[in-house]
């Protein structure tokens, strides 16, 4: 079995660089820094468009945090060229899809329009990197949209006001502590000129980089980006101290309660994150075990929590090992009925201690692998999948041309190395326990009037 | 921009534009009277199949509320000589996926996997063997509904999920598709119910096959038949009753939540009615155009009352629904609720202006290349063509269809199937 995966791997590879819609990468340094990167797939006319600035919510300081996320919403308040809206109103009237997404790591923001319509684009982000009026009253009515995206993303969501509380615990010192989304108290006090020192600071052509996936012809692509981007200015761009979280020494564990009806446990232990490409081996290593664990319906932790002892409704694991600050290893899932949240983390803790003491089946292992390979092909029926995972890599530091060697590192993990990982990592001295404890609604809902008609 | 300018921009753009085809959609029936849509695309290594059966909620027989959803979820939970690790395992090393759902009208399976040979063969073996023999064992089905059940007592306090079940039940009565599983109705099904509604609706003259990628017309013949061959022939879906509309009324719900949620509506028309194209272009305008409709400006824009507003038409089998939707902190749940209204009475009078036609014109023809940029996409549009039996030039002809709405026609399609009066009203939260 083993084996046979081991030789089909490379050719899956193959089969996949080499096909009619080769999608090749190519870019380009503007004379402002401004790096522009084009992958041409030319399976349909249309493209993506994307900004994205190294600059995210773990890049603000105590007391302002949600600035960054509020200065998204605000790209799109206008210019003096472009009023506030009409950002919108031209990319709907090209045919196009827009937003934008702030993470702890990045902000970033896209359109897909149909091919013929990317210089338009290009011209209106090239406006907004430098000339956003960020005017008081649109400001005003924009930070009560946000304080309602928080309610309806986190105050009336368990599992995330769970995850919020779990992180702000879990680091003490690194920004990664605070909600991308800001603690409402920030947001209440937020200010505009807030927004427009965020602005000053971050948005400039150096500290950014510009992605383009579809069916363009890359020099095409660098000729626009010259014209449009080429004329803004270099500025000096803000930087972040380190704020290195201190070793965490000694179990944590916090308790959440909210209106719900299943409870939720959340484990995250600290686990490194890859630093240096080429050398790293555990973050590799980490990222195999999450597949093992939580992969697919039959791996680890569904099928035996779940499927066979039923002590768990779910359980899932994730891991990411790319990032700008430090990473954790989450398990998380709700317990069966009938069943505590301590079976339900004992069932997990049973779960790595399989692991670290005997390891990991070869046919697990390649199961895990072969999912990776036929991940890295479907993911190539996506141009926006595409530009993102470009985007990502970038954000951290990592050149988008070496993703080819991340995967040859992940293809190269040996069990010995996920069982290594387990046991050097999984101890309860850098492990942080989230509980969410269920509280029942008042009375459970009916109706507080009757239905009645209304002609 | 004058006028006039601006008019030839437009026409200038439908010419370029008008010319986008859909993609050369064959189409056939198998020996056992299964419809088959297929796309041929050689240009990734991909194979998806999606086969769509009139299994949905809709279909489930009195008192079973929960059973569509629960055969779906047991499909893949065992087939003649495995189990469901070993399903799942083969899978997964296949490099294959497996995903679908249930709706009021569907329950669909849908597989992606690599085109090779190898891969696709087995994957394909594993897809006949689920949906024409699963075997529903008692353990898997004993665990996945006490876990359905354990998900909608979860749902039960959410606001959001609340506000749908009591739209829902609010706007189509007795109507099959007000059915809502609960906890109790799922908790009361026994696996024979699973094996009734498997043997009566997962049948070849209920399915319909799409087929999307690198396979050749020959090849996908073959895929279509063997897949087909495998079922029961069954006997077709029957035709569901019209909804009788709602007489309006507006339904409170408590809730502890920091926003209410809101949702109003009523049942409206049919896929395949051709009044979906002058309602699709006028709510473009009303609620459907993202940060550029009406409700968007005056509920998020202009007052900062929600993060999200927006309006939609879902043409099922029978009439479905037309809906409003929003979320706005509870003590201004009332307030979200008149400009809301005020907004809808104001579009149902006027219609769209002019230059609010022209804009959703050009966003709704101009995004049509953007539909249809990734065989997942292709996958989507063909499985409904096939499964709700649309017009094969469908897709060719959509930008064209579009073009031809006035707003004199949105305004007609308008006041025919909003009638304010028998529009529902639901609030979960709120003072």
């Amino acid at each position: 079995m083993t084996m046979r995966y081991a030789r089909m791997i490379p050719l899956l590879l193959i089969l996949a660089l080499s096909g009619p819609a080769v999608a090749e990468t190519y870019e380009h340094r503007l004379a402002n820094g401004l790096r522009v990167i084009v992958k041409e797939d030319r399976r349909a006319p249309t493209a993506v468009h994307m900004v994205w600035y190294r600059v995210g919510s773990m890049d603000e300081t105590n007391g302002s945090t949600g600035v960054a996320h509020v200065l998204e919403h605000m790209m799109f308040k206008g210019t003096p060229s472009v009023g506030p809206g009409e950002f919108n109103r031209r990319v709907a009237a090209a045919g196009g899809r827009d937003n934008a997404f702030t993470s702890r790591d990045y902000t970033a923001y896209f359109q897909q329009v149909p091919k013929e319509r990317l210089p338009e684009m290009m011209q209106l982000e090239a406006d907004r990197m430098r000339h956003l009026t960020l005017d008081e009253r649109e400001f005003s009515q924009e930070i009560r949209v946000v304080m309602e995206e928080r309610r309806l993303r986190t105050e009336d969501q368990p599992q995330a006001l769970l995850f919020e509380r779990l992180s702000a615990m879990a680091f003490q010192s690194h920004p990664y502590r605070a909600p991308i989304i800001g603690w409402m108290s920030d947001l209440e006090s937020m200010t505009v000129a807030d927004a427009r020192h965020w602005y000053e600071r971050w948005y400039a052509p150096n500290n950014a980089y510009v992605i383009v996936v579809g069916d363009v012809e890359h020099q095409a692509v660098f000729r626009l980006a010259e014209q449009h981007y080429g004329q803004l200015p270099a500025r000096e761009s803000g930087s972040t101290k380190p704020q290195v979280e201190p070793a965490q020494a000694g179990l944590r564990r916090l308790v959440v309660k909210a209106p719900a009806e299943l409870p939720i446990v959340m484990m995250a232990y600290k686990v490194p994150v890859i630093r240096d490409l080429e050398r790293d081996i555990d973050p590799y290593a980490l990222e195999m075990l999450s597949a093992v664990l939580a992969g697919h319906d039959a791996a680890r932790l569904s099928r035996n929590l779940v499927r066979q002892q039923r002590l768990a409704v779910d359980a899932a694991a994730s891991y990411d090992s790319t990032s700008r600050g430090p990473g954790l290893f989450y398990l998380y899932g709700s317990p069966s009925e009938g069943k505590t949240r301590a079976e339900f983390e004992a069932g997990m803790r049973a779960e790595l201690a399989r692991v670290q003491n005997d390891g990991v089946a070869a046919d697990e292992l390649a199961r895990a692998k072969a999912q990776l390979i036929a991940a890295q092909i479907y993911k190539l029926d996506s141009m926006f999948a595409q530009a993102m995972e470009i985007g990502q890599l970038e954000s951290v530091g990592i050149a988008h041309a070496q993703h080819r060697r991340m995967i040859d590192k992940l293809q190269a993990v040996t069990a010995e190395q996920v069982q290594g990982v387990a046991r050097k990592y999984f101890v309860d001295d850098v492990l942080t326990v989230g509980e969410l404890e269920p509280q029942p609604l008042p009375r459970s809902p009916r109706p507080r009037s009757p239905f009645v008609g209304r002609h | 921009m004058t006028p006039l300018r601006c008019l030839m921009g437009f026409v200038m753009l439908l010419a370029v534009q008008l010319a986008d085809a859909g993609p050369k959609i064959e189409r056939w029936q198998t020996p056992s009277g299964a419809r088959v849509l297929f796309v041929e695309s050689h240009s990734l290594p991909i194979l998806d199949v999606q086969v769509d059966f009139a299994a949905g909620t809709a279909r489930e027989a009195e008192g079973k509320a929960g059973s569509a959803a629960l055969t779906h979820a047991l499909l893949d939970l065992g087939v003649p000589g495995m189990d469901e690790t070993q399903i799942a395992s083969r899978l997964a090393d296949l490099g294959a996926k497996l995903s679908g759902g249930v709706d009021m009208d569907r329950a669909s399976v849908a597989l992606r996997t690599l085109s090779m040979v190898d891969k696709r063969g087995p994957a394909l073996d594993l897809l006949r063997q689920i949906l024409a023999q699963p075997l529903f064992p008692n353990d898997a089905f004993e665990r996945e509904r006490a876990r359905t059940v354990a998900a909608l007592k979860e749902a039960l306090t959410r606001p959001d999920a609340i506000a749908s079940k009591a739209f829902w039940a609010a706007t189509y009565g007795a109507h099959p598709y007000a059915r809502q599983a609960t906890p109790e109705s799922v908790g009361a099904l026994e696996r024979s119910d699973l094996i009734d509604f498997h043997a009566r609706n997962y049948c070849a003259q209920r399915a319909t096959i799409a087929i999307v990628g690198d396979l050749s017309r020959a090849e996908a013949e073959v895929l279509a038949a063997d897949l087909s061959l495998a079922m029961p022939a069954g006997k077709p879906a029957e035709a569901l009753a019209e909804p009788v509309l709602p007489s309006g009324g507006e339904r409170r719900i408590a809730h502890p939540a920091a926003q209410a949620h809101l949702l109003l509506g009523l049942p409206t028309i049919r896929r395949g009615d051709p009044e979906f194209f002058p309602l699709l272009v006028g709510n473009y305008s009303l609620g459907g155009g993202g940060f550029v409709s009406r409700l968007m400006k005056e509920v998020r824009d202009k007052r900062g009352l929600a993060y999200s507003v927006q309006s939609y038409f879902h043409p099922l089998g029978q009439l479905g629904p037309f809906q409003i939707g929003m979320q706005t902190k509870k003590e201004q749940a009332d307030e979200a609720l008149r400009v809301t209204r005020e907004v809808l009475a104001t579009f149902l009078g006027q219609g769209p202006s002019e230059a609010e036609l022209l804009a959703a014109k050009q966003n709704l023809i101009g995004s049509f290349p953007l539909r249809l940029d990734s065989n997942r996409k292709i996958l989507e549009n063909v499985a409904l063509i096939g499964f709700y039996d649309l017009p094969l030039d469908y897709l060719d002809r959509y930008q064209e269809n579009i073009e031809r709405v006035t707003v004199e026609r949105v305004r007609a399609a308008f006041s025919r199937v909003l009638r304010p009066g028998q529009m529902v009203t639901v609030v979960v939260g709120g003072e």
